[in-house]
């Protein structure tokens, strides 16, 4: 096929505009390579995380209780809209693990003998299933094997319902219900000191009693099965046993926290995205207006031969296509092999069994077709100039841009300014769209930066919060079941211990109405110096006497403010159930947690003092005495240690934070070096005649240059303060959007974060008007002056 | 008498050979040619004859192929672009055809342009008045006729009192009358303050106003004429 004379015109036009058209295509290409990253990773891991529910039979309804006789099972099977049912035992034990002076909590999840398919089915990675003949063989979860560098064949030793045991690791799998292993006291999951191990069903209902019984049921829904009335029925069934309540996905911990990353990377999929295809929107804008006012007498010609105006428009606007077809094909490619990158570090995160890579023919469409879409915002306004002119004005050169006096003549101000700055300020002020356009295209980059930093700034102020004033014990001790409150003394008469405070946990269901969340009320005693209760403003917050001090969030959720009453289920002991006020509303970063007075707690569950488990401070020199004897004490149920768990939170942010930073520079740049080299370039091409008219006059090289990049230069500077602000908003509204029940983003930008957007801009913007500097050097004088325009 | 005054210029053997293309252009093929202080010469010649490639020569903006080009003591064409830009901001003063004023400048700015960087330059507001231009200080080129634009262009190139004005085709985009007040301030400049003049033209009634016409074709100087009697610019017509 031979190419029309015209089309041919836009290949030559594209070479001739190359470092142009790069600039803009990078912009597209960012922009589609993150759209199609971020919605093929967000399909991939959907259709991952289905299929991993399906083949391995994720449940939909999820109980536990004390001890629930075995025979329950079949009623709960019968129960309308369940189509199955699995019980089992799960008991938390303290394990000693080679290699970690620590200790850790094993998860112990009871597992039939033989193996047959059942709900929260495993996918055995390495190694076997348990031998029915050997109690103490277990299958160690992949996360807990990975982190501690244990393979079938090593074990680990724990304490089985107060006795030693060693326990033989034969295999390493994953489970569904697993994909994010986190202990529920602990607000960051850390793989090393807590882990889930399969057992045998025989062995540990041997070795807790619970013979024929369970204390833990899953099940799974008919099609058409209604959630609510399954959960309803479970409780009446349970209620007895000792249940805390039945819950369904959405309160499942390692389903919420893979559901939340899907949803997320589909809003980051859609802002990022957005923001990069309305700049390479503004530069097509800005290259085609100065491509059609330069080619005037082209058109004139184009037209005087009788192609049509719209023959014309469609000319500049294929360019424009073709601009775009450039940096959609490429960002796609890009997109493709970052979702498979991206997508394979999930699935490795989440431990899935298998990503189901799936690239959707609707999502490429729609990438062309938003990218089309930014095409011809930017393109049409350019080309309609092109549309008006008559043939004869066309011929003609371009009348001299009209300049008028304006607001910075009127208050007095150029008069104090060298011409160059009066030059500056009268060409920004006459085309004052354009410059805003380009303050707000380098401000995006700026945002870009300043909120990619921001989730780092915010993680750490909850950590610092969390850390350094809120958890100030160095240990915390759990219990399994409530222990007196003297046992206070046993803890004080630890090795090394100086400091033991305590605390009552009592599993409750909060109801107002129609609505009702399963919590857990913390009973506290006033005056902790160990743990103190911190809001969001970093105030002390103070527990009422009497009533509940609840979490703001929670309480939007149960429909309660300051001064109204709830009901309380005790969900464990003597089951009352009372109504009591909600006295304070707190505002805390992380949790949704409602506090009580020790003592009024005492009165509602009608038990006395008991507690829970207790904060201790711990001299540094015995710690390893107090390990020792913790592994080894039956009633622990779990230890966390402060320091150990910042240090996995750091090791893990510090290392997304490197990937997530260098492509943020990337990013960045592109959108600053796109927009600052496309002005410069532009402003070179208008003005060079200016330019080498002072350049004739006996201007050196620096000083035209200082005058052309001056004007960028003063856009960046602009930029800047502006880029700050819709950062900070994007900040906020991030802020707002990501607030959930399990913690609350605060609002911090830190100065380092500032800086650090501050100087890639500036970099940026360095290193475009370099590349611009190297054709004021090449400006020919001659050349420019003979010609008229 | 010429031979007496002493040069500004000396000009031998100057070739310029421009690559245009695959095509090789000798612009200049061998130029000898002396300017001397206060005189003002005319530049006569068809389009192509090789004028402006030697006055941008002359003025600092171009470099010979060969030859030399001797300003004062100074040799031009073993300068480099730095050397050259400080001969052009202190030495030399350019009209162009097309004015080349800076649109966002109003007249006084323009002018004040280059009195900023210059030595020993005359307030602009003077150099305007040389041009009569005082009422339109605070015009910008766009409010200006082209007459008034190109009278701004002289003041602007006057103001820094340079010793030499270089003019190429300056009334080439006015009409008559404009053109013949535009030439009255280019004689009434080198008349008052002395500056060697050289203007660019293809108008042969123009070279009545000159003391010496360089006749060019292509790319050599054919003959030199002294004029005994100047004519004044108002009563040329053409």
């Amino acid at each position: 096929m031979k190419l029309r004379a015209i089309d041919r015109k836009i290949l030559r036009d594209i070479v001739h505009l190359r470092g142009q058209v790069l600039a803009v295509a990078a912009v597209v290409l960012c922009g589609i390579a993150t759209f199609v990253t971020m919605w093929t990773a967000h399909r991939s891991l959907k259709l991952s995380q289905d299929a991993y529910y399906r083949s391995h039979r994720f449940p939909d309804v999820f109980a536990s209780a004390r001890r629930a006789p075995d025979s329950l099972a079949r009623k709960l099977a019968a129960i309308e809209g369940v189509a199955a049912v699995r019980t089992r035992i799960v008991v938390d034990v303290t394990l000693d693990v080679p290699r970690l002076d620590e200790p850790a909590t094993g998860r112990l999840v009871s597992i039939p003998e033989h193996r047959v398919p059942m709900l929260n089915d495993l996918f055995l990675r390495q190694g076997r299933w348990i031998d029915p003949m050997r109690p103490d063989e277990v299958i160690a979860s992949e996360s807990f094997a990975t982190a501690n560098s244990l393979r079938p064949g090593d074990s680990v030793a724990g304490v089985v319902n107060g006795r030693w045991r060693r326990l033989e690791i034969v295999g390493i799998a994953i489970s569904p219900e697993f994909v994010y292993e986190i202990r529920s006291v602990d607000i960051f999951p850390d793989n090393r000191r807590f882990g889930v191990l399969w057992i045998g069903h025989e062995a540990l209902s041997n070795a807790y009693d619970m013979e024929d019984a369970f204390n833990d049921v899953a099940i799974a829904l008919a099609p058409g099965g209604s959630e609510r009335e399954v959960i309803a029925r479970i409780d009446d069934i349970l209620a007895p046993w000792g249940s805390t309540g039945a819950y369904g996905r959405d309160e499942q911990i390692a389903h919420r926290f893979l559901s939340d990353e899907i949803a997320q990377s589909r809003v980051s999929g859609t802002i990022m995205p957005a923001i990069f295809l309305g700049v390479a929107a503004f530069l097509v804008h800005m290259v085609l207006t100065r491509l059609v006012q330069t080619q005037r007498d082209q058109i004139a010609v184009l037209k005087a031969f009788g192609y049509s105006s719209l023959d014309v428009a469609i000319h500049y606007l294929k360019l424009a296509a073709v601009v775009i077809t450039i940096g959609t094909i490429l960002g796609i490619g890009l997109g493709i092999r970052l979702a498979q990158g991206l997508g394979r570090l999930y699935a490795e995160f989440y431990h899935l069994p298998s990503l189901e890579f799936d690239v959707d023919a609707r999502t490429l469409l729609l990438a062309f077709a938003i990218s089309a879409l930014a095409a011809s915002l930017g393109a049409l306004s350019a080309v309609r100039g092109a549309l008006k002119l008559p043939p004869a004005e066309a011929m003609r050169p371009e009348a001299p841009p009209i300049f008028h006096p304006g607001v910075l003549e009127r208050v007095g101000l150029m008069k104090r300014m060298p011409p160059s700055g009066r030059i500056i300020a009268r060409n920004l002020a006459r085309r004052r769209m354009k410059a805003f356009l380009s303050i707000s295209g380098v401000a995006m980059a700026v945002a870009i930066l300043v909120v990619g930093r921001f989730m780092f700034d915010a993680v750490s102020l909850m950590m610092q919060r969390q850390f350094s004033e809120i958890q100030r014990e160095d240990v915390t001790v759990s219990f399994h079941e409530p222990k007196a409150h003297a046992t206070r003394h046993d803890l004080e008469h630890l090795p090394g211990v100086f400091g033991v405070e305590t605390f009552r946990a009592v599993p409750v269901r909060l109801v107002n109405e129609h609505r009702s969340k399963r919590a857990a009320i913390f009973g506290i005693d006033g005056g902790g110096s160990l743990r103190r209760l911190i809001d969001r403003e970093g105030r002390e917050i103070s527990v009422p006497a009497e009533g509940l001090a609840m979490n703001a969030t929670l309480a939007e959720v149960l429909g309660v403010g300051a001064g109204d009453s709830l009901r309380v289920e005790v969900l464990e002991g003597r089951r009352r159930v009372e109504t009591v006020e909600v006295t304070r509303l707190v505002d805390e970063l992380i949790g949704s947690s409602v506090y009580m007075d020790a003592e009024a707690l005492a009165r509602l569950t009608g038990e006395g003092r008991t507690i829970s488990g207790a904060y201790l401070s711990v001299d540094p020199g015995s710690l390893p005495a107090l390990n020792e004897q913790l592994k080894r004490t039956p009633a622990v149920a779990g230890v966390a240690l402060r320091e150990t768990v910042i240090e996995s939170f750091e090791k893990t942010i510090a290392q997304s934070m490197t990937i997530t930073t260098t492509m943020l520079i990337i990013f960045a740049s592109v959108i600053a070096i796109g927009v600052v080299y496309n002005g410069a370039r532009i402003a070179l091409s208008e003005r060079g005649r200016e330019l080498a008219s002072l350049r004739v006059l006996g201007f050196t090289r620096g000083e035209v240059s200082a005058m052309l990049l001056g004007e960028q230069a003063l856009l960046t500077v602009l930029a800047i303060p502006f880029g700050a602000v819709i950062g900070y908003g994007l900040c906020a509204l991030i802020a707002n959007v990501m607030t959930s029940e399990l913690y609350r983003i605060p609002l911090v930008v830190s100065s380092r974060t500032w800086a650090f957007a501050v100087l890639v801009i500036a970099a940026a913007s360095v290193g475009s008007a370099l590349l611009v500097h190297r054709r004021i050097r090449t400006l020919d004088l001659v050349e420019v002056l003979k010609t008229r325009e | 008498m010429p031979s007496q005054r002493n040069a500004v210029f000396r000009a031998r053997g100057i070739r310029k050979v421009y690559q245009m293309g695959e095509v090789q252009v000798e612009a200049l093929r061998s130029i000898d040619l002396d300017l001397y202080e206060g005189e003002l010469v005319v530049l006569l010649g068809a389009s192509g004859s090789g004028k402006s490639t030697l006055l941008n020569i002359l003025g600092g903006l171009d470099v010979p192929t060969a030859g030399e080009v001797v300003y004062r003591n100074h040799d031009l064409t073993v300068d480099d672009d730095r050397a050259l830009t400080a001969y052009r901001r202190e030495h030399v003063g350019f009209v162009f055809q097309f004015y080349n004023l800076i649109p966002s400048l109003t007249a006084l700015e323009n002018v004040a342009l280059v009195t900023e960087i210059a030595d020993a330059p005359m307030p602009p507001e003077d150099a305007l008045a040389l041009v009569g231009l005082s009422e339109r200080l605070s015009h910008f080129p766009a409010q200006l006729s082209g007459g008034e634009q190109q009278r701004v262009a002289i003041a602007r190139a006057v103001a820094k009192r340079p010793e030499v004005l270089l003019c190429d085709e300056p009334t080439g985009a006015l009409d008559y009358q404009t053109g013949k007040m535009v030439l009255e301030v280019i004689e009434h400049v080198n008349r008052s303050l002395g500056t060697t003049t050289a203007v660019i033209t293809h108008n042969a009634a123009i070279a009545a106003m000159a003391d010496r016409v360089v006749h060019m074709r292509s790319g050599e100087i054919t003959h030199i004429d002294e004029n005994a009697t100047k004519v004044s610019p108002s009563e040329l017509s053409w």
